[in-house]
């Protein structure tokens, strides 16, 4: 994960904000490319980008957190190192995906707004759909799709990642 | 020497079941220096897109010569005997084979949009000529003016995918009419409706025919460069997409002068950001702009207006994938299908309840009876079907008296739902229908783009309603406020989005009210499904006392020694259902 505070920081984080410029000139991008540029290379949208992009192409930082925040696949926090999906779809939901998504919170400790265990190690995040829905309930966990999911299911694979870690 | 083909599918399904490691277990297999030489020749093995029968993939086609055997449920540990006994012993391996049902499933469904789908390798431009491909994009450029092309389209009947249903040809023609320097075709992937994913296994299994019904669509309206607006959330439907872009450019169907006709065309991909929203025509083109995705006015419409202020065309990615059939085999070949006001076919993904669930091509105007039982196979676990839902979080609840309805535009609205873009969930007994209005005005309340009020305060008011009515504190007047808001958010709101919000509730509340008073005035849910409402208790007669119960309550409401009965304290109980989920002997009741 990137951080900002280690020695060296910013001229590497200066290399590559002016790495996604170049590319932006070049793809007549916008701002909603951009951001997706910047969090395909940072794994969220840092402050200190939106600031340095800000200057750069003299546009008020507002803007870019109006777009961030009006679309669900902008991240303004670092997210875990392990990412489970559930997904929300209605095929899914009369299939019990909140029993999974009960079991997912009550197996990672996570209260109410939080998306994150403290140590960093999982996000665990809904989506509306993943259009797998003739396989319900679905989740996907580290990119991988799991099929008519089961609490049991889960909290194995959840486990898995607890031991991997330690 | 025989010639073997076998396709694996690899759409959301097939690879969702396992398909890629059925696919490496088959090139292991065939690699294995116990196969002859000259089978290991005369076999070749293929990525497909969706077969359709999702619920038994992974499925396989195996293709000797010209005969064809599907197995279904493949696990990579079956393959060596398929290879063995079937491929190199020419015999089936009958215990795999998919049966009876698997025939029945297909006999009702008229293919045209998935005609190819699951038969090609999505992955090489030659499969998709092999089978046609490209055809009707030569025979355009070649024979038919632009006019003549909408004049076949308008013919043909065929009307928006995306959910409106308007003409395709007459939206073309209306674009086509506009003098301008510059225009746009865009194709909406932006398959946002939960519950849905043909777009996705169309693009997913037949990438050039989206691409080709682009650029005759293109040539049509006279627009040189097109946009594909597409999910970020399905990644493998646009890393195909993008091959498949490379390769028509390389063979010279997009790009400079295609098919030597002077046309110029290209596409560019542009990725959502996750906005529902963003599924309406000019939140969508402020998106591609680069934008927050909010709705504007409308007129002007795109078609005279649309993206940076040039004449557009927005095409959903169902919609142009009819195109190169329809310019191939004639608008009146495909009209034969259909009904009189809903011409062609419609793909569904037939979900939920249903013991066959899957992708689905019905000619419009066939019964949802015919769609649940005899492609569907019935209801699961052989329970009662209570409401089949179309068009998602703008569609509403059909019950299970209405089931002999036909499955056009006109029959769906008249009772209250649309076809949309072509979810299909089947409810069963279980299934509480008030929770099933809250799910989706969740869903829509936090996808309000917030700028019209109707829409931004209205849904959330009908949320706090139902959520009030599922928690048991629901009161006299709540079905009669439900109605007169959602009317009213309907009448007021501004774009697609608020305009049909309501519709779930209303429906609901037509076809199940005495479920809202059930809940309203008894506080009780039949289904079993609005956790505030119900009691949790152990059954003491079959409680084995495994502890699972106890360890899995976070609020410590159940006590009990190891092996004796346990109790559930309802005092300190939180309903979470916890308890309900880990019991392994059915001993947590819910009353």
């Amino acid at each position: 994960m990137w951080s900002f505070s280690s020695p060296g920081g910013r001229i590497n984080l200066e290399e590559k904000l002016i790495g996604i410029l170049e590319e932006y000139r070049e793809n007549e991008g916008n701002l909603i490319t951009l951001l997706q540029d910047i969090q395909a290379k940072f794994g969220y949208v840092p402050e200190e980008a939106v600031q340095w992009f800000s200057r750069e192409l003299d546009v008020p930082e507002s803007r870019f957190y109006g777009i961030s925040t009006f679309y669900s696949q902008f991240y303004l926090k670092p997210r875990g190192r392990n990412i489970i999906t559930a997904c929300c779809g209605t095929a899914c939901h009369v299939k019990g995906s909140e029993r999974l998504i009960n079991a997912a919170l009550r197996e990672l400790q996570l209260h109410d707004d939080q998306d994150t265990t403290p140590d960093g190690e999982i996000t665990f995040e809904k989506v509306a759909c993943l259009g797998t829905c003739s396989m319900a309930p679905v989740m996907v966990i580290n990119k991988k799709m799991f099929a008519k999911m089961t609490p049991e299911k889960l909290k194995k694979e959840i486990k898995s990642f607890v031991k991997s870690s330690k | 020497m025989s010639r073997v083909t076998i396709k694996v599918c690899m759409g959301p399904g097939g690879i969702a079941s396992g398909g890629p490691d059925v696919i490496s277990a088959f090139e292991s297999e065939l690699n294995h220096a116990n196969i002859p030489a000259e089978i290991q020749k005369g076999c070749s093995l293929h990525k497909v897109g969706c077969l359709g029968l999702c619920s038994k993939d992974v499925l396989v086609d195996l293709i000797i010569d010209d005969s064809k055997t599907t197995y279904q449920y493949v696990k990579p540990e079956m393959v060596q005997r398929i290879v063995n006994e079937h491929i190199i012993g020419e015999k089936p391996v009958s215990e795999w084979l998919a049966g009876e049902d698997y025939d029945t499933f297909y006999r009702k469904q008229v293919k045209v949009v998935l005609s190819d789908c699951g038969k090609i390798d999505y992955e090489t431009i030659d499969s998709y000529i092999s089978f046609g491909g490209y055809k009707a994009a030569e025979k355009v450029f070649r024979s038919m003016s632009p006019e003549s092309v909408i004049s076949e389209m308008k013919k043909s009947g065929l009307r928006g995918r995306g959910g409106a249903g308007f003409p395709t040809g007459v939206k073309w023609d209306a674009c086509r009419a506009v003098r301008s320097d510059q225009k746009y075709i865009i194709c909406n992937a932006d398959e946002g409706d939960p519950g849905a994913f043909m777009d996705r296994a169309v693009i997913e299994g037949n990438p050039h025919v989206v691409i080709e019904g682009m650029t005759i669509g293109a040539y049509a309206i006279g627009a040189s460069k097109g946009y594909v607006y597409i999910r970020a959330e399905y990644p493998l439907a646009v890393e195909r997409l993008i091959h498949a872009m490379k390769e028509a450019k390389e063979r010279g169907f997009l790009g400079k002068n295609i098919l030597k006709s002077g046309f110029n065309f290209d596409i560019r991909l542009k990725l959502g950001a996750g906005a529902f929203v963003c599924g309406e025509e000019t939140a969508l083109i402020a998106s591609i702009e680069g934008q927050r995705g909010m709705p504007r006015p409308k007129p002007p419409f795109p078609v005279h207006c649309g993206l940076w202020g040039k004449p557009t065309v927005i095409n959903n990615v169902e919609t142009l994938a009819n195109i190169p059939y329809i310019m191939n085999k004639g608008a009146e070949w495909y009209s034969a299908y259909g009904t009189e006001k809903s011409k062609g076919t419609k793909v569904f993904a037939l979900t939920g309840k249903v013991k066959n669930t899957g992708l689905i091509e019905i000619p419009m105007g066939i019964t949802m009876r015919e769609i649940i039982y005899d492609i569907g196979g019935g209801i699961e676990g052989n329970k009662a079907l209570k409401a089949v839902q179309t068009g998602g979080p703008s569609g509403g609840c059909i019950p299970a008296n209405m089931v002999d309805i036909h499955v056009d535009y006109e029959s769906l609205a008249q009772v209250g739902s649309i076809v949309g873009s072509g979810g299909m969930i089947v409810l069963d007994e279980d299934d509480c229908m008030v929770n099933v209005a809250k799910y989706f005005l969740n869903f829509t309340q936090s996808e309000s783009c917030g700028k019209c009020v109707p829409c931004r305060i209205g849904t959330k008011r009908l949320l706090e309603t139902l959520e009030r009515i599922t928690k048991g504190q629901g009161k006299d007047g709540d079905i009669e406020l439900l109605q007169k808001l959602g009317s009213d958010i309907k009448a007021g709101s501004l774009c697609g989005l608020g305009q049909t919000a309501p519709n779930p509730v209303l429906s609901t509340i037509k076809y199940f009210r005495e479920e809202y008073e059930a809940h309203i005035k008894e506080k009780k849910c039949a289904s079993k499904v609005c956790r505030d409402l119900l009691t949790f208790s152990i059954i003491a007669k079959t409680c084995t006392g495994c502890g699972a119960c106890l360890r899995a309550c976070a609020s410590g409401a159940i006590a009990g020694e190891k092996k004796k009965a346990h109790r559930i304290d309802s005092a300190k109980c939180i309903k979470c259902g916890a308890c309900f989920d880990v019991c392994k002997f059915a001993s947590v009741d819910r009353e």
